[in-house]
């Protein structure tokens, strides 16, 4: 067309970035590659070919990593780790500040390569996947920098196995690899099948910083090379970001290995907006929120929730919005929406709409290839099942909700977890609606802000842990002091004496504790517990299956307590130490008598003085700040996990109990203790300073008997967020195992031992395991 | 069907749209404006990098500015001569050669805009071109004057023959939430300019927030401003894209509401070719094809154009140019 035509008519036209660069660096490598191993790249083996979706053009083969060449990676991994450990926080931040330089004198070549290999527009690799991940390895390198000034007790956990996604590549690895190194861990990770190639330009970037060799090893393959890692028991922790299903998966895989985990899954994430938000930013928000990466994103702003009074005139908006964007090649600058990872992928989204039965838009066809069109669908129930399962494409559904707890309510009715956007201009109703929802990050308007510095992740079926800040640190660390191997401890056996004791005072019978009541087993059986002597002491309730479902519906139940303030809470706290206090005799005898120590008096007093660590912290932990690089507030807010279960300690029986119950006060759980197998009678003691205690019914729940039986129905229960064990008997890998159903956070001892009498027993790990982060970003101008 | 990820365009119509009537003052509407500060900044800092205009589109999207132009000279030692050179440059704003190797020969600007006491000698120099002289009017830039002043100005300068009148709005009504006022205002200003364009410029460097700008914006528009306009030029900040970008939802809104397109001036601070660009972008994305002509949009600047001037040779020869290459106004 001419100049005048073009006048007449004010087209765009294209303005494709060069893939020149790109692709001469892929011929430098011969176009084939090898995996990264100890520092050089292995002869290019037997090949999976990666493919630019945009076009189905290939690219390069890759090598498929063989069970050998995984243990040949962990074992570079493991050679590596002392000495990177060793290095300190100060030699490791040069490295990462190194890695982050060269990824910013490589930034177009790795942005473009990302939009060849993942199909996503080179505007949005260009300025947010490849600026982020640079961002990433500042921040990162600041955080080794710090490490032992910020977390003297922390040391690095070992050797991570580190499994990412396709949408996000080299940002994905950003996140997984910086804190792992930064922390002192070395690094085995697998790409995904369809997308490795920065990964291996990263690789490339390591060896010019010259990286230590083994201290991070990229192995390429796909979803079987991720199960080589996943189950390799040279590997001390995972991470993994993807579907929901594998992570089940792997959380059952590593069940009982004890490696540590952290999950980063799906999301059907609420973008909420309420009739006093300013609509068109609302719309230009859900630009960002759901037509971002082809809508291939975890964290996607996909379910709309409307209020009723203006859900007519912000739907006509958003279809009037779609019919702006624009979809196509992604390497043309004006690409709004590029290609879809896999034709596997455009099918599955195409027929997951044509199952809907809402009212399907879309503003107008696409080109041929791997491309799907922007898509609205409305008129949906919250039950319909599209507005209940993560679609991962460019399809956004919506619903209408007519009050603020409705809003809310449909926000929170949900698998996941993972984000949350609310748009509204008054100040309050934003801010009680960012705290009232189930989710790791939320937005108040705004969509898929991102930093290092703040962290990101889910709850519920959106996983567990955290990425970015100290908290996201913090996962790729543990206490630098370990415990020793925990035996089991064997009730007494008795004498065969079934009178009570020598002197009978009145008979008493100690009943579980639930809802605030004192409540006989289901089943109706207790068993006798008797002291070193073999002399019975008492009967303990047996509780069962039916007592455990009790116990948490009568915790869910009591949900002011999450609300009340911590000074409130502490002054709870502080009065169970002074009624404890007022009993210390009694129960320091007790103690004695159960364990056949003379223990008794420590516990007493360690619990008490446990009990007022807790309530000095329930007042103080409520989160802080976080320094991002944006118009914006962040804040990192802990907030309680809800219903928290808890298998106590066998050879405390007051201390355990009370060590783990502090925590979960203090930061506004609820909790569901199962009491030491081995000596309960101290904990149906102690009901009676929980009753005298002012504790709202149902906060804390109590129950008595056989820990292997109660672990997995607790483990199973849906409606208990987490799980805590620190039985003698190791129940480890069957809480694991049986959490996988829900991705509930499990902490458990993989039967060590903990010293409860001192420092360990009010570490720093039980105020992070009765904490969530949520990320609030509130972004400002006036 | 169309095809998203193409460009779908059609030739703007010859006809100059139908001027805006209007509409009763409707406070409820004004009082419902929502404008989200950070969400509007964050819009305007990615729209640059969100299109790219390049090659002969770029020459074509440029020479677009270049017709969009008002022309303005507005400082106090203005003389007819000056005035008479500024109109040479409006008939002839790029180099004949250039415009020849463009194939985009006869483009001229949209309007000259000067002062009152310049509409005679403007007009005489832009006989026979079709260019209009627009006036800017009513105590320009303060808006201070007696009002009674302030409309006879307007009734002076149409009747000295000038098509269009850039009128200011009183900050102070917008300041103090009269909108009463300001509607009333802006209707007398609306009437004395007659068979004349009014564009009212709302000076929105000095109304405080992004909000204010919206509610000005919308009562000016229910008033029955052709244009809405951005600053006088003088004022400390004015036109950033933010502003810009409010402005044009509104004209959206009110297009929407009302069935009636009113036009935007953006003025002063757009000096660079890029800038140009950003603009013409921001209109079509958000309030579409029609409104990139000059019966709909207007940049108000007076060295745009040499930067402008600049790229279409750079265009034509592939070597960057220098601003001595070009004549002045």
């Amino acid at each position: 067309m001419t100049v005048r035509e073009l006048y007449q008519t004010m087209p765009y036209g294209n303005a494709p970035e060069s893939a020149a660069e790109a692709l001469t660096w892929l011929v430098d490598q011969g176009d084939r590659f090898g995996l990264f191993i100890d520092g050089a790249f292995t002869e290019p083996g037997n090949g999976i070919e990666a493919i630019t979706p945009a076009t189905g053009e290939v690219l390069a083969s890759l090598t498929v990593a063989t069970a050998q060449d995984v243990d040949a990676a962990v074992a570079a991994a493991r050679r590596a780790s002392a000495d990177w450990a060793a290095l300190g926080g100060h030699g490791r931040a040069r490295y990462l500040y190194a890695l982050a330089r060269l990824l910013q004198k490589h930034a177009r070549l790795f942005a473009v390569l990302e939009t060849l290999d993942n199909g996503k527009p080179i505007r949005e690799a260009r300025d947010i996947d490849i600026p982020l991940a640079q961002r990433h390895f500042y921040h990162h390198a600041g955080l080794a920098q710090l490490m032992q000034a910020n977390c003297p007790e922390r040391a690095p956990i070992g050797v991570c196995g580190q499994i990412i996604p396709w949408n996000f590549p080299l940002l994905m690895l950003a996140w997984k690899v910086a804190p792992a190194l930064a922390a002192g861990n070395t690094v085995v990770l697998t790409p995904a099948e369809w997308t490795s190639l920065s990964a291996l330009l990263f690789a490339d970037i390591c060896q010019q910083a010259g990286l230590p060799k083994g201290v991070l090893n990229i192995v390429t393959g796909g979803a079987d090379v991720g199960a080589l890692i996943t189950a390799h028991p040279g590997i001390n922790k995972i991470a993994f970001t993807g579907s929901t299903a594998t992570g089940r998966r792997i959380r059952e895989v590593t069940a009982g290995s004890g490696k540590a985990l952290s999950l980063e899954l799906g999301g059907k994430s609420a973008y909420l907006v309420f009739d006093d938000a300013d609509l068109d930013s609302a719309v230009e928000g859900l630009v960002d929120a759901i037509w971002f990466n082809q809508g291939e994103v975890c964290c996607a702003g996909s379910r709309l929730l409307v209020q009723e009074n203006v859900a007519d005139q912000l739907l006509e908006k958003i279809r009037r919005r779609m019919e702006k964007l624009r979809v196509g090649d992604p390497l043309d600058k004006n690409t709004d929406i590029g290609a879809m990872i896999h034709p596997v992928q455009r099918d599955r989204v195409a027929a997951m709409i044509a199952a809907s039965g809402g009212e399907v838009f879309s503003p107008g066809a696409v080109p041929e290839g791997c491309y799907h069109a922007p898509t609205l669908i409305t008129g949906l129930a919250p039950s319909d099942p599209l507005m209940q399962d993560e679609i991962f494409g460019p399809v956004l559904v919506s619903t209408t909700f007519r009050t603020v707890d409705e809003a809310v309510q449909l926000a929170n009715n949900t698998r996941y977890g993972l984000a949350a956007s609310v748009w509204s201009e008054t100040i309050g109703r934003a801010l009680d609606v960012a705290q009232r929802l189930d989710a790791g990050v939320v937005w108040v308007n705004g969509a898929n802000m991102f930093d290092a510095a703040a962290p990101f992740g889910g709850i519920r079926e959106s996983g567990f842990g955290r990425e970015g800040g100290w908290d996201g640190f913090l996962d790729y660390t543990q206490p630098n002091v370990s415990g020793v191997a925990l035996t089991p401890i064997e009730a007494f056996p008795g004498n065969g004496d079934s009178r009570a004791a020598p002197d009978p005072t009145i008979d008493r019978t100690g009943k579980l504790y639930i809802g605030g009541k004192q409540m006989r087993p289901d089943g109706g059986y207790s068993r006798p517990v008797h002291d070193g002597a073999g002399g019975l002491l008492g009967h303990a309730p047996l509780a069962g299956r039916k007592d455990g479902r009790n116990a948490v519906e009568a915790a869910r139940a009591a949900s002011g307590w999450s609300r009340s303030s911590g000074h409130g809470r502490a002054q709870i706290l502080y009065f169970m130490a002074e009624n404890l206090s007022a009993r210390a005799n009694d129960f320091a005898s007790l103690v004695n008598d159960l364990t056949g120590t003379t223990r008794g008096t420590a516990e007493v007093e360690t619990s008490i003085s446990r009990l007022f660590t807790w309530a000095a912290w329930a007042d103080k932990a409520a989160g802080r700040a976080v320094d991002v690089p944006q118009a914006s507030m962040a804040l990192a807010l802990r907030e309680p996990v809800g219903v928290i279960g808890a298998i106590c300690s066998d050879e405390a029986p007051l201390l355990g109990l009370v060590s783990v119950l502090g925590p979960i006060l203090a930061m506004g759980n609820r909790a569901v203790l199962v009491a030491s197998e081995a000596f309960p009678m101290a904990a149906l003691e102690f009901v009676q300073i929980l009753e005298t205690s002012d504790i709202p019914a149902g906060v804390v729940n109590l129950l008595t008997g056989c820990h292997a039986d109660l672990a997995p129905t607790l483990a199973r229960h849906a409606d208990l967020d987490a799980l805590w064990c620190f039985s003698s008997t190791d129940l480890s890998g069957r809480i694991e195992t049986d959490s996988a159903t829900n991705l509930k956070r499990t902490w458990v001892n993989n039967a060590r031992a903990r010293d409860w009498f001192g420092p360990q027993g009010e570490a720093r790990d039980f105020l992070e395991q009765a904490t969530r982060i949520k990320t609030v970003w509130l972004p400002y101008g006036a | 069907m169309k095809t998203l990820g193409q460009d779908h365009t059609t030739p703007a119509p010859q006809a100059i749209t139908p001027r805006n009537a209007g509409c009763a003052l409707d406070l409820g509407w004004v009082r419902s404006i929502r404008v989200n500060r950070a969400a509007i900044d964050r819009r305007a800092a990615t729209l640059p990098a969100r299109r790219s205009v390049k090659g002969p589109h770029q020459a074509a999207w440029l020479c677009k500015a270049v017709a969009c132009m008002d022309l303005t000279t507005l400082s106090g030692d203005d003389t007819a001569a000056r005035v008479r050179r500024l109109c040479a440059k409006a008939r002839h704003p790029v180099r004949a050669d250039l415009l020849q190797a463009l194939g985009m020969e006869g483009l001229q600007v949209g309007a000259v805009c000067v002062y009152h006491e310049m509409i005679g000698p403007a007009l005489e120099a832009l006989e026979g071109s079709g260019i209009p002289v627009a006036a800017v009017s009513t105590g320009f830039p303060a808006g201070l004057s007696p009002l009674r002043l302030r409309v006879a100005e307007i009734e002076d300068s149409v009747a000295a023959g000038a098509q269009e009148i850039d009128i200011v709005i009183s900050r102070r009504h917008v300041l103090e939430g009269n909108w009463e006022a300001l509607y009333d205002e802006l209707r007398l200003f609306r009437a004395a300019c007659g068979a004349a364009h009014m564009k009212a410029i709302l000076a929105t460097g000095e109304l405080g927030d992004l909000g204010q700008v919206a509610r000005a914006a919308l009562v000016a528009m229910m008033a029955g401003a052709d244009f809405i306009k951005t600053s006088t030029g003088k004022e400390p900040v004015n036109a950033t894209l933010p502003v810009g970008l409010v402005m044009l939802r509104c004209i959206r809104a009110f297009h929407e509401r009302t069935g009636q397109r009113v036009g935007m001036k953006p003025a002063g601070g757009i000096s660079k070719a890029k800038d140009a660009i950003t603009w013409l972008v921001m209109v079509k994305e958000d309030l579409g094809d029609r409104w990139l002509e000059p019966d709909l949009f207007r940049f108000g600047a007076s060295s745009l154009l040499g930067d402008i001037e600049r790229q279409l040779e750079h265009h034509v020869t592939g070597a960057y140019s220098a601003g001595w290459r070009h004549g002045l106004a």
